[in-house]
């Protein structure tokens, strides 16, 4: 054991600036270390989607106007992608560090519960984008892009990873086992993203399932960003925009109150 | 029990638990508990399993919220002013916990941002020397042993330099060299200055180290007390003997634990020993093994936390053994 002095206590001045950095860096670092599950393999299961579909459904199905059905289905892989990988960052980092017991370093820090959101939250949409862009980066071989309107591309990645970042917040503190957490997955995210519209313009649908189509927050972050793409719509993007604004705010209250009220955090 | 320490305005107590309880549900885990650690004390908590020593902890650091009552660190609410009482403490869970993404390094330069510091690299070597970890900056803590992670545990609690430490069952599974090693540190780090609370199982380290010690049975405190009054609660001699053949029933009345033919009897003082070997010769009961000691905090432990009556009857005993009572 060391013979060296040890200093007097003192209590350290902080800055909460540097423990929100901090946070967000870690987990930031936390999907970068395992990029090839976390981005690589995205990648790939949203390549293969669009060799498969794109090959099997392009004479078959009607989309829009003037748009083949493999440059039509880009957009929506890309953007299930971004999705589902922003809430695939939070929930399994929470659910991880809560099973491990590593989170509580992190409650026995002077974090304030906006802090803990905030970065979380950040971190999924950076992780969302990142596997968005791999994915576009890719599947642009396969067919001719097109940037209509792009501002409207980035807000809807961003509010849409946005939301799915709080989803995995509430997800990954509501789950105390991992099968729990897969359940919210399996059978809320993953049907909600493929029957938003990713394969499909729900104008091609019964009118009974357009209108149940309608009541899918899901639908509005795909149509929209496909509207980007295309300039071309299933709704108008400010109806879109609206009902994620709403979406994103109620997944963000829902997701604070859970960490102001230490919801299974502090008992 | 003693009046708990008065603490001032310019000298604040370092942990001050007012009136707090706590309820899940129907279950009580803390009732009304009251206690005051001075700064600079070395403090133990102790009490059997399901005392609500960790729930009481926990709630010392944000971990849980108190159903009623006040707690703060260096006059801080943990609750309402949660930011400068969770900067002025360091805590050591019980459980081993990690997290198997980063370094041994990586952890404590997060650990040193989640509380605002920047740039504690010079601080964070000096721990991991102190810790014996400095081999092992770089490595991987799913590749650290279970003594490694215990002290990664303990250099995490302290990366920020919290002039308040405590420390749930730090020991607990660990060699003898590490636990040695660790009280080592503990008490350099009391000698500086630092308040230390802590919980353990090993009542001679408790002993050992704390000037002070609150024992909690069923979520109350029934006894806050320095170690020395402690001790002095139990007076008297302890003999442990193993009898071949049935000592008289006087003898068996003192017994107040028997194991394996093993018979342990609480005496006032070292004379009574005398008194006890004789009354068993004249049973023509020989005496195979014998040992005389004194009282130690296990015996208060024992005394102040269990149920069962502090000495046995002779029919009890024989029952045990197996014999017609």
């Amino acid at each position: 054991m060391s013979a060296l002095p040890l200093p007097a206590p003192v209590v350290a001045a902080s800055s909460p600036a540097v423990s929100f950095r901090t946070l967000l860096t870690k987990e930031l670092l936390r999907f970068w270390k395992v990029s090839f599950q976390t981005i690589a393999a995205p990648v790939l299961t949203a390549v293969l989607y669009l060799l498969v579909f794109g090959q099997v459904l392009r004479d078959h199905v009607q989309v829009f106007p003037g748009v083949g059905y493999v440059s039509f289905l880009i957009p929506g892989l890309v953007m299930m992608s971004v999705l589902q990988n922003a809430f695939a960052n939070a929930s399994s980092s929470l659910i991880q560090s809560k099973i491990m017991g590593s989170l509580v370093f992190v409650l026995v820090a002077p974090f304030s519960h906006a802090q803990i959101f905030g970065a979380y939250v950040l971190a999924s949409i950076v992780r969302g984008l990142v596997v968005g862009v791999g994915v576009f980066a890719v599947a642009v071989w396969f067919g001719p892009p097109a940037f209509a309107a792009p501002l409207w591309i980035l807000v809807f990645a961003v509010a849409g990873s946005a939301m799915m970042g709080a989803l995995g917040v509430i997800a990954g503190i509501w789950a105390d086992k991992f099968d729990q957490l897969a359940a919210f997955q399996n059978f809320l995210i993953m049907p909600a993203t493929f029957l938003s519209g990713v394969f499909y313009s729900v104008h091609g649908l019964p009118p009974f399932w357009q209108r149940v189509s309608h009541f899918n927050p899901f639908f509005y972050m795909i149509d929209g960003f496909r509207y980007g793409f295309f300039a071309q719509s299933d709704v108008s993007p400010w109806v879109s925009l609206a009902v994620v604004a709403v979406a994103v705010a109620l997944s963000f209250a829902v997701a604070l109150a859970m960490l102001a009220r230490g919801y299974k955090l502090r008992h | 029990m003693t009046t708990p320490l008065v603490a001032t305005a310019a000298t604040p107590a370092a942990i001050a638990v007012r009136t707090v309880s706590k309820r899940y549900g129907n279950l009580t885990a803390l009732a009304d508990v009251d206690l005051v650690v001075a700064q600079g004390e070395f403090f133990g908590l102790l009490g059997p399993n399901g005392a609500g020593k960790t729930t009481l902890i926990s709630i010392i650091a944000g971990l849980a919220r108190a159903s009623s009552g006040r707690v703060t660190i260096l006059g801080h609410d943990v609750v309402d002013d949660y930011r400068a009482a969770r900067l002025a403490l360091g805590v050591v869970p019980q459980e081993l916990t990690y997290d198997p993404f980063f370094s041994v390094r990586e952890t404590l330069r997060f650990q040193s941002g989640y509380f605002g510091l920047d740039g504690n690299d010079a601080w964070i070597d000096e721990v991991l020397h102190h810790l014996g970890l400095t081999e092992k900056a770089h490595v991987n803590t799913r590749a650290l042993s279970g003594g490694m992670k215990r002290r990664l545990m303990v250099a995490q609690a302290l990366v920020h330099k919290p002039p308040v430490i405590v420390l749930d069952e730090p020991t607990a599974g660990v060699d003898v060299e590490l636990r040695q090693t660790l009280w080592d540190f503990i008490q350099r780090l009391n000698r500086e200055g630092h308040t230390i609370v802590l919980t353990t199982h090993y009542l001679e380290e408790a002993q050992a180290l704390c000037g002070r010690i609150a024992m909690l049975k069923a979520g109350r405190i029934v006894a806050l007390d320095t170690t020395r009054a402690l001790l002095a609660r139990v007076a008297g001699v302890q003999l442990t003997m193993r009898p071949r053949g049935m000592p008289p029933a006087a003898v068996l009345a003192r017994v107040i634990e028997q194991r394996d033919g093993v018979l342990t009897l609480r005496l006032n003082d070292a004379a009574e020993v005398t008194q006890i070997l004789a009354e068993c010769a004249g049973a023509g009961c020989a005496i195979d093994e014998l040992e005389v000691g004194t009282a130690d905090l296990e015996d208060v432990f024992l005394q102040l936390t269990s149920d069962a009556p502090a000495s046995r009857s002779a029919a009890a005993i024989r029952a045990a053994d197996g014999m017609p009572a």
